[in-house]
């Protein structure tokens, strides 16, 4: 028996402690929200009517699943507050990937084409804001664009406006800090993919009579699309549950659903329909999740 | 000839780089600066001044949030540290076992998962359980969170180590056991370092698993300062602010110490 398969049986029991801890704390935890989301709504506390006994034996579990309700689902579908929150946050996430994308990929290229020797310096760069608290960061941005804060200072000082412009609380605003966010996580698969590149492709397509535009196009952009894939899937699928950035910095009258699911679980308490607006979460965010699992996968494994 | 061509520093890339940057950092800066600001409008400038800093250490709730903030931030990563390297070791060495793709799985999805999502299942369990909420439902939660990104950052560096070192070790006499402690782990210590500090600043910064998770009388340093910010600027925040960056500026010169240890021994160690 080869060293490595000796090293490689004892290695398998170092998944007990962290399998056993993410089956009880990353998986059972969604059989319960799909429970709750089944479950009736009640002025209780915990506020819910409880689906499952299961100490009570078979009957116990025939009779609950006669009591299982898909009204909270029923809800969901006819009410428009739900449906355009789900599209708004589509929209939302989409919008932002594609901006993250117009600004990350120019910053992407330039680190990769740096001298070596400064390449680590640029991506401590980029990584050291992803460090720093991204709470910080929003309100970084809210010092900015509040109504006497220094963007319309310095713009009614250089005269481009009259009177302070409103920013805060307005689309824009939002976009600004998701952007702002989540570059990092754009630039860093982006650059990873651009560094790795062999260069002798660009000198080969030069040679065979390629001008630099034509160069990029066909050579750098379809080989960076990995890094655009994995870039655009690391920021589309949180920025679709986004809390934190649209409810400080957007407006109210247009609500993202992670900011729905919220008003529902704290201000309404209403925990079964906060339940039934994560399934469906959940569920628009399947495919994208798989398609993340397999670059990663591939990504840290084919190695 | 045609290399210096391609590598050469064009203005598109200067400027691209530029702007990149300043765009990153020049609200921290200015976040910080107003730190100092001695008036309580942030468009009227009245001198240096540390006022804002005394109002925090005065602030008896803001202090046990803080204090809560960094118990939770160290208990929840000293766990995940633990068990994310467990994980990776089984990972990348282990042999194929049953139910390996759901592992992986698992340990993948709550990299980009929604934390509105997170935060209500892991609620929901605590609840099911009957645990009282505060510091170590927090503390779970935040471990389960992180344990994964501390999965990413050493299994990537377990990938890059060369394994014939482990055999040559076996080879020698050693038991797995041994050869493990004797040769993978002091080359993978940078990273098992590093991936602790990122679980500690991460913890450090999360409101939203928190505020699902906790109860009351135990809120974080970010939930207060979330519901400050919610009612607006206020200069004491901007002084918290400060220090909580000050902290991570000590937590990541710390890292990139150890990641430039880890280079110095061999090949380079991605801090992420």
């Amino acid at each position: 028996m080869s060293a490595r398969r000796i090293f490689a049986r004892p290695a398998r029991f170092a998944a007990i402690a962290p399998y056993l801890w993410m089956v009880l704390f990353f998986l059972v935890p969604f059989g319960f929200v799909l429970k709750i989301a089944l479950s009736q709504t009640a002025i209780a506390q915990p506020p819910y009517v409880p689906v499952f006994d299961f100490m009570g034996g078979r009957e116990a579990i025939t009779a609950a699943l006669e009591q299982l309700s898909f009204d909270n689902f029923k809800l969901l579908v006819s009410d428009d507050l739900y449906i355009l929150s789900y599209l708004r946050s589509l929209t939302v996430a989409l919008v932002s990937t594609a901006i993250l994308l117009l600004i990350g990929y120019p910053i992407a290229y330039g680190m990769a084409r740096l001298p070596q020797r400064w390449q680590p310096v640029a991506m401590m760069l980029v990584i050291v804001p992803f460090w720093t608290s991204f709470l910080i960061r929003i309100y970084a941005w809210i010092n900015i664009l509040q109504h006497d804060g220094l963007l319309n200072t310095v713009l009614l000082k250089l005269h481009l406006v009259s009177a302070p412009l409103v920013w805060l609380s307005t689309d824009s605003a939002m976009y600004i800090g998701i952007v702002y966010s989540y570059l990092p996580f754009m630039i860093l698969p982006l650059y990873a993919t651009l560094a790795k590149m062999d260069v002798s492709l660009l000198e080969a397509a030069a040679d065979l009579g390629a001008s630099p535009r034509q160069a990029f196009w066909q050579v750098t952009v379809p080989l960076s699309l990995p890094g655009v894939g994995a870039g655009a899937l690391l920021c589309f699928i949180p920025i679709v549950g986004e809390f934190v950035i649209p409810d400080l910095l957007a407006g109210s009258d247009a609500m993202m659903i992670g900011q729905t699911l919220w008003l529902e679980f704290f201000t309404n308490k209403d925990w079964p329909v906060a339940s039934a607006v994560a399934v469906v979460l959940l569920v628009l965010l399947v495919a994208p999740l798989l398609l993340y699992e397999r670059l990663q996968h591939r990504q840290l494994e084919a190695r | 000839m045609a290399s210096r061509r391609i590598n050469r520093i064009t203005r598109f890339n200067v400027t691209a780089l530029a702007l990149g940057f300043a765009f990153l950092y020049l609200p921290i800066v200015i976040l910080v600066i107003y730190s100092f600001n001695d008036s309580r409008l942030v468009t009227v400038w009245g001198g240096w001044s540390l006022r804002w800093y005394r109002e925090f250490f005065n602030d008896r709730a803001m202090l046990d949030a803080a204090w809560m903030s960094l118990r939770v931030a160290a208990v929840s990563a000293t766990i995940a540290t633990i068990l994310g390297t467990l994980a990776a070791v089984a990972l990348t060495r282990g042999e194929r076992f049953g139910g390996r793709m759901l592992f992986s799985g698992m340990l993948y999805a709550p990299l980009v998962m929604p934390e509105v999502i997170s935060g209500l299942s892991l609620l929901l369990l605590f609840v099911a359980l009957d645990a009282g909420r505060g510091f170590w439902t927090v503390t779970i939660a935040h471990t389960t969170l992180t344990m994964c990104f501390v999965t990413v950052v050493v299994q990537s560096r377990l990938g890059q180590i060369d394994r014939s070192l482990e055999e040559a070790a076996m080879d020698l006499g050693c038991n797995p056991a041994q050869a493990f402690l004797s040769v993978t782990l002091p080359l993978i210590i940078p990273s098992i370092a590093a991936g602790w500090m990122l679980a500690f600043t991460l913890s450090l910064d999360d409101v939203v698993i928190a505020s699902f998770t906790t109860g009351p009388g135990s809120a974080t340093l970010p939930i207060r300062i979330y519901s400050e910010v919610r009612l607006g600027v206020k200069p004491e925040i901007n002084a918290i602010c400060t220090m909580v960056i000050a902290l991570i500026a000590i937590v990541i010169t710390a890292a990139s110490f150890a990641s430039r240890l880890s280079r110095v021994q061999g090949e380079s160690a991605a801090p992420l």
